[in-house]
């Protein structure tokens, strides 16, 4: 078998370096960051800049992995996995280690480079910030906790990056947690994805034990590994309800950490912690970790959810009703960054609604560009809040006509709000109709449709944010207007940026103006920078998956989508039974089969580790369609927005307040459908309440009870033993034994009368009885 | 019966030793009957290697009398401070250890 025919490389091979340096990092700033010149961001800089530099070693040398395996066997691409053994309980070891393929690569690259560039982003926007290094020790643990996870070669390492994204997730929106509304926020973020964790811990236990005997018998292997479970997913002799309830409990989890509906509530809130994270975990990373799961263990929702045979199933469902719900809520939203989040869980709704329709490929180009122009939108609201409109998020009340004084800014909002949009060339236009025609292309036709309004709303929203942001008559802190009443209860506004830690000369002259006139201007260049690479990236990535362009623009389809091909097992058992650290063979290339893996079981001696998933061709048809309705969305909510918000058309201003439906519609969005009172005032209450009443009532009358008898009792028992043992026992034989030492040694004290002569006559008298003694023994 | 005498001897020695360190009152003498007890054990030793005709006896002799020589360096010592403090050697108006 030819070993070592498929070239690796060092950093495939030490790809776990990625997620490791970010651990060291987080260590190191918390341990001596605050004594640094930089509080320690340089760490946190340094360590994300070397783990992008390994990933874009390991992203060339996979590409150069993937074009060898083409032109010698067309075949599959093993990916390279290690794996140490962490812990091992019960015969079965727990893990660490690493599992790199396309998918791996991919966010490897886009979590490391969006970190980078947020960090950037932080140096400036949370410069003089009291928790500085705290803020910055959080976002590098938080990458790291990502990168473990996208590197997880099992289960329970994707549980432990998981739950190390959900604790800086909690960390970081409560930043400012001395506003009781931020830290409120954290606890509400943690918990509603608290709720979906619980999906995520059954499922791995029950894919655990529906998978670890075949992989034991078949591939030497445990039911944590990804690859064992995708083997075994595919294999056709899984049980179709451990399938089923596996995949469903995962993809709870999956609701839960990518606010989907219904557990979709956390994130807007979430946007009480400082822009940054907003950008990094709450727009572009930690939200698709929902998605990757599903991406990653795409063959068990494959069959467990029976996507193959296109049937309507839960992920799609919730993906399209996601998508709906959240663009329908971003139009009443005056917060822009709560526009971003609604906006961001309609994209994901997006992301959901294609890997539930077979769809695995756009969805995860979909993470991929959306990563970019949604982090550069949230940063572009930063800059604006930053520099332009005082530190506010409110678009009616401290923005508009900001393009004037924030051209970069503005420009880059724009071209970004376009990528989302989906115009053409820009990369939303390649991913998002991509997702569409897939759709559509699977037999999922209502779905696509109401993939195409979802389209056409988030071009109106962003348009109706656009313009009020941006556009129109310039209000409030934009307008230059200095509001004390705001100033004080935007407290953190002041720890950001109260004192004089503007030390960047490149920033001195901007920020004496900052400091003197409080309008709105331009950011520095620490803002911008990051903003214009991010809009950059929005604007070319699309060209990774063009499809419209053929076979050679489908970059992703090549290198991240794994190849449906039957494998054979001895080839496999060698991969995953490497041993501790180490990866070994390659794959000999197995003759084509009839039938195509995720359709029917391989054949016996091989195993299917993905699904053949289809991909739509493109039609020019559809992709115009596709612009026509962007651009009448866009178009049709400019001129309303213009309308509303500037002319103050008589007949629209004031239309929910005198049109009975439309104020309906209005209040049952403005209270986001009313799911928090669900939540909060009618689970919350109907759950705890009765139960909290019960326990009190179990805990007054029975704990309670027990105990006080308890306590009497053994007090009873203790006054007994006081008196009658304690008293007369043993006090009676501890005084009785000091009075007889006492008794003794007056009884002695003569003895010691101090002189010498008579000691000596003791010990020598002492010594006549011993010689006397001794010689009656002896005789 | 050779041996008995030097026995008889030593045991001569040992009362007059312990006479001594009973009934003087003169920290010097009684240190010097210390010697004497000390002498007379040490010619017991002799007499049993003798008896016995083994060298151990004699060799643990020998270190008894530089144990002896030590033990007066030590008790001369603390008489000279004794007298040094108080003008006095007499044993009998040290009782400071009274109990």
């Amino acid at each position: 078998m030819g070993v070592n025919t498929i070239p690796s490389g060092w950093f495939l091979e030490n790809a776990w370096l990625i997620a490791l340096i970010p651990a060291i990092g987080f260590a190191a700033i918390i341990a001596f960051g605050k004594k640094l010149p930089m509080k320690g961001s340089e760490i946190g800089l340094a360590s994300i800049t070397a783990s992008l530099v390994i990933s874009v070693g390991a992203a060339v040398q996979w590409i150069q992995r993937t074009n060898f395996v083409d032109e010698t066997t067309e075949g599959y691409v093993e990916p390279v996995i290690k794996t140490w053994t962490w812990w091992q309980s019960g015969g079965v070891e727990f893990g660490l280690g690493q599992h790199i393929d396309g998918l791996a690569v991919l966010l490897l690259l886009l979590v490391a480079f969006i970190s980078l560039l947020v960090q950037i982003f932080s140096l400036e926007y949370l410069r003089g910030d009291r928790r500085y290094t705290h803020f910055f020790a959080a976002l590098t643990l938080f990458s790291s906790g990502m990168l473990v996870m996208v590197l997880a070669e099992n289960m329970v390492q994707i549980i432990l990056g998981w739950e190390l994204m959900g604790l800086c997730s909690f960390l970081l929106i409560g930043h400012w947690w001395e506003d009781g509304a931020n830290s409120r926020a954290a606890l509400k973020a943690f918990f509603t994805v608290r709720v979906g964790d619980v999906g995520l811990l059954v499922g791995t236990a029950i894919v655990f034990f529906g998978a670890h005997q075949w992989a034991v018998d078949n591939l030497d292997s445990h039911g944590f590994s990804v690859q064992a479970i995708s083997a075994w997913a595919l294999s056709g002799d899984a049980s179709s309800s451990a399938l089923l309830w596996g995949s469903v409990a995962l993809f709870i989890a999956a609701i839960g950490k990518s606010g989907q509906f219904p557990l979709h509530t956390w994130l807007p809130d979430a946007m009480a912690g400082p822009t940054p994270v907003s950008s990094l975990l709450h727009s572009s990373t930690m939200v698709v970790a929902g998605v990757f799961l599903v991406a990653r263990l795409y063959p068990l929702f494959w069959e467990g959810l029976s996507i193959g045979p296109g049937a309507i199933n839960l992920i799609a469902i919730i993906g399209v009703i996601t998508l709906i719900v959240a663009a329908l809520l971003a139009f009443v939203q005056n917060d822009i960054k709560k526009v971003l989040a609604y906006s961001t869980v309609s994209q994901l709704g997006y992301m959901m609604l294609g890997l539930g329709t077979g769809a695995w490929l756009p969805a995860v180009f979909h993470i991929f560009t959306h990563a970019f122009f949604k982090c550069a939108l949230f940063l572009c609201a930063g800059s604006v809040s930053h520099s332009g409109s005082h530190h506010s998020f409110d678009m009616k009340k401290d923005m508009g006509g900001l393009a004037r004084k924030m051209p970069i800014t503005a420009g880059t909002w724009i071209i970004s709000t376009l990528a989302l949009a989906g115009i053409f060339p820009l990369s939303g236009f390649f991913s998002k109709d991509e997702i569409i025609a897939n759709v559509g292309y699977n037999g999922y036709n209502l779905f696509m449709w109401l993939a195409f309004l979802g389209a056409f709303m988030t071009a109106a929203y962003m348009a109706r944010a656009t313009y009020l942001t941006f556009f129109g008559t310039p209000r409030g802190a934009a307008a230059g207007e200095h509001h004390d009443e705001h100033h004080g209860d935007d407290a953190h506004g002041d720890d950001a940026h109260g004192d004089d830690a503007h030390g960047d000369d490149a920033h001195a002259d901007a920020h004496a103006e900052h400091h003197g006139s409080h309008g709105p201007h331009e950011s520095g260049p620490l803002i911008l920078v990051p903003i214009v690479v991010l809009t950059f990236l929005a604007s070319i990535a699309g060209f990774t998956n063009a499809v419209p362009f053929g076979e050679n623009f489908e970059i992703l389809k090549r290198y991240v989508e794994p190849r449906a091909e039957v494998v054979a097992i001895e080839d496999t058992r060698l991969t995953i039974a490497g041993g501790p650290g180490q990866s070994v063979g390659s794959l000999a290339p197995q003759a084509k089969y009839d039938d195509a893996c995720g359709f029917a079981a391989p054949p016996e001696g091989t195993v299917c580790l993905f699904p053949a998933v289809s991909h739509a061709p493109f039609k020019w048809s559809k992709g115009f369609l596709a612009l026509g309705i962007v651009g009448a969305g866009l178009v049709s909510s400019w001129l309303f927005s213009v309308a509303l918000y500037t002319r103050r058309d008589r007949r629209l201003v004031g239309l929910t307040e005198r049109f009975a439906p439309a104020r309906w519609g209005y209040q049952f969005l403005w209270n986001k459908y009313y799911l928090d009172h669900l939540y909060e005032k009618v689970i919350v209450r109907a759950v705890a309440y009765p139960i909290a009443a019960s326990a009190y009532w179990f805990n007054q009358k029975v704990l309670d009870r027990i105990v006080d008898t308890a306590g009497t009792s053994t007090r009873q028992a203790g006054e007994f033993v006081y008196r009658n043992i304690d008293q007369t026992l043993v006090d009676g034989a501890v005084n009785a034994s000091g009075f007889v030492a006492s008794e003794t040694g007056h009884a002695l004290q003569p003895v010691q009368s101090g002189k010498v002569n008579q000691y000596g006559a003791l010990l020598f008298g002492a010594a006549a009885v011993a010689a006397i003694v001794l010689v009656i023994i002896n005789v | 019966m050779l041996a008995v005498n030097f026995l008889i001897l030593a045991a001569v020695l040992f009362s007059i030793g312990v006479f001594g360190v009973i009934a003087r009152r003169n920290a010097v003498m009684v240190l010097m009957s210390v010697e004497l007890v000390l002498n007379s054990v040490m010619l017991n030793l002799v007499a049993f290697s003798q008896i016995t005709d083994s060298i151990d006896g004699q060799l643990f002799a020998l270190f008894v009398i530089a144990i002896a020589a030590a033990e007066v360096g030590v008790g001369l010592a603390m008489v000279l401070m004794v007298y040094r403090n108080r003008r006095s050697i007499a044993l009998d108006e040290l009782s400071e250890m009274k109990g």
